[in-house]
């Protein structure tokens, strides 16, 4: 699909740490919800597993599965919005995650895309993705978050 | 020169702050498509778009022959982080303290203290 047909955001961080150590702040539940406003993640992290986000209380924000997988470098993530009912109306997204090593830090690439001209969905998620990123950046690297609450939430 | 460094400088320009006002408003334009819309050569918008690349303000991401650029607001979030969200926040304590001070006041005084019988 051509890029006008499509929706999509990219978002890069470079984060001083190594790529196994970003991997696991990616996919370890403990890990997440300290930089990801308590949000818990569900998923055997391999090729097809299922794969859930979930507010503290326990219910679903976003489900999908694990399209592709390769540690520590890249993993793709079917995304489908399961709290909003206009976003969960899009269908799903594609979420790709890529990790490089660039000197003495890890260039982290988050592609966020869904094959529609305009998409509410990932207007929503733009506003998310820069303050998870900065939290996870800043607790890699000094062991703190800036950002405790979702505006959003 | 330091990330935050580059960072500064890449937002000191006009020019590149219209570059990110275009990509902010169309994002995953190609070079041609950004240079149709600028008042600047097209080596100008090179030059511009590398030091935007350097400061990780624009990410490219090539697909096919094609290098589209993307605005990258994850440093402008930093910098928030950083320079902004913590000196707002004594302010917005300062006027709340303020607001609830006036209010209580407000409440025990209907009338001016002077005019009031002993």
């Amino acid at each position: 699909m051509k890029a006008a047909h499509r929706s999509h955001f990219v978002y890069v961080t470079f984060i001083r740490t190594t790529p196994a150590k970003l991997w696991e702040a990616l996919t370890e539940p403990q890990f997440i919800r300290q930089y990801w406003f308590n949000t818990t993640v569900e998923c055997g992290w391999k090729k097809g597993s299922p794969w859930k986000m979930n507010r503290p209380d326990g219910s679903p924000t976003d489900t999908g599965e694990i399209l592709e997988i390769d540690p520590p470098r890249r993993m793709v993530i079917r995304w489908q919005n399961e709290w909003k009912p206009e976003l969960k109306a899009e269908g799903p997204s594609r979420c790709t995650i890529e990790l490089e090593p660039v000197d003495s830090a890890v260039k982290l690439t988050i592609t966020h895309e869904i094959d529609r001209p305009v998409s509410e969905f990932i207007k929503a998620v733009s506003g998310g993705w820069p303050r998870i990123l900065s939290n996870l950046k800043s607790l890699l690297e000094t062991g703190e978050v800036a950002i405790t609450s979702h505006p959003g939430h | 020169m330091g990330d935050a460094d580059l960072l500064f400088k890449a937002l000191a320009d006009p020019g590149r702050r219209k570059l990110m006002d275009r990509l902010h408003a169309h994002d995953g334009q190609a070079l041609s498509e950004l240079c149709r819309h600028l008042d600047m050569t097209r080596q100008g918008v090179t030059q511009h778009l590398a030091v935007l690349e350097a400061a990780n303000l624009v990410a490219v991401q090539w697909r096919g022959r094609e290098k589209l650029h993307f605005l990258n607001p994850v440093p402008l979030q930093e910098i928030y982080d950083r320079w902004i969200r913590k000196f707002e926040r004594p302010r917005l304590k300062a006027l709340r303290d303020l607001k609830r001070r006036l209010e209580e006041h407000g409440e025990a005084t209907p009338t001016a203290p002077a005019r009031r019988t002993p």
